[in-house]
């Protein structure tokens, strides 16, 4: 039954991982792409590690301390990478999108 | 079933890579960089289950570590002059 359930998890997280590069190649901006990559890529890696850890319940501390690692690391630096990226490539973007949210934070 | 499984990752895997070859400006290829190597951990912790080794899963935090601060080094490159 475990084991049943760590198969579903298991190819739920690679259909996210699985969306997650065709996102990656087929949106037509680098923050679009940012959006699609960063999100679905940290829920599948979650939900693999949970499957893991439905089939071998010894290494589940392990894999918690993992997945909340994870569930740290990646937001900071993919928050950090879309800000750089703002600041860097997208100087006017109040042009083709008519709100630009962080600017007005800024001043 | 379990190799299906590692196939599938693979094959996301690969998605990215193309992303990572093409990308236009350096931006692109650093954000296929960071779910590059969140990718390659979950693969590695589904590795460490395949070869029934506890030791890859130290590997596998190692590995996402080594991503984490490669994307913030450069992601502050990136803040500075090119």
């Amino acid at each position: 039954m475990l084991v049943f359930l760590g198969y579903i998890l298991g190819f739920l997280g690679v259909a996210l991982f699985f969306i997650s590069g065709l996102g990656l190649l087929r949106m037509p901006d680098t923050l679009t792409r940012m959006q699609a990559a960063t999100k679905a890529s940290t829920l599948g890696s979650l939900l693999v590690i949970l499957a893991i850890a439905c089939f071998e319940p010894q290494w589940t501390f392990k894999l918690i301390v993992l997945a909340v690692f994870i569930l740290i690391t990646n937001p900071i630096s993919s928050s950090l990478l879309a800000m750089t990226t703002y600041k860097r490539f997208y100087k006017n973007i109040y042009n083709t999108s008519g709100t630009d949210a962080l600017k007005g934070e800024d001043k | 079933m379990l190799n299906f499984l590692i196939l599938l990752i693979a094959l996301s895997l690969l998605l990215v890579l193309i992303r990572f070859l093409k990308g236009p400006t350096l931006a692109d290829r650093v954000v296929a960089f960071d779910s590059m190597s969140i990718i390659a951990t979950s693969l590695l912790v589904v590795l460490s289950f395949y070869f029934h080794k506890s030791l890859y899963l130290d590997v596998a935090f190692v590995f996402g570590l080594i991503g984490f601060v490669g994307t913030v080094v450069f992601a502050k490159f990136l803040d500075k002059e090119l």
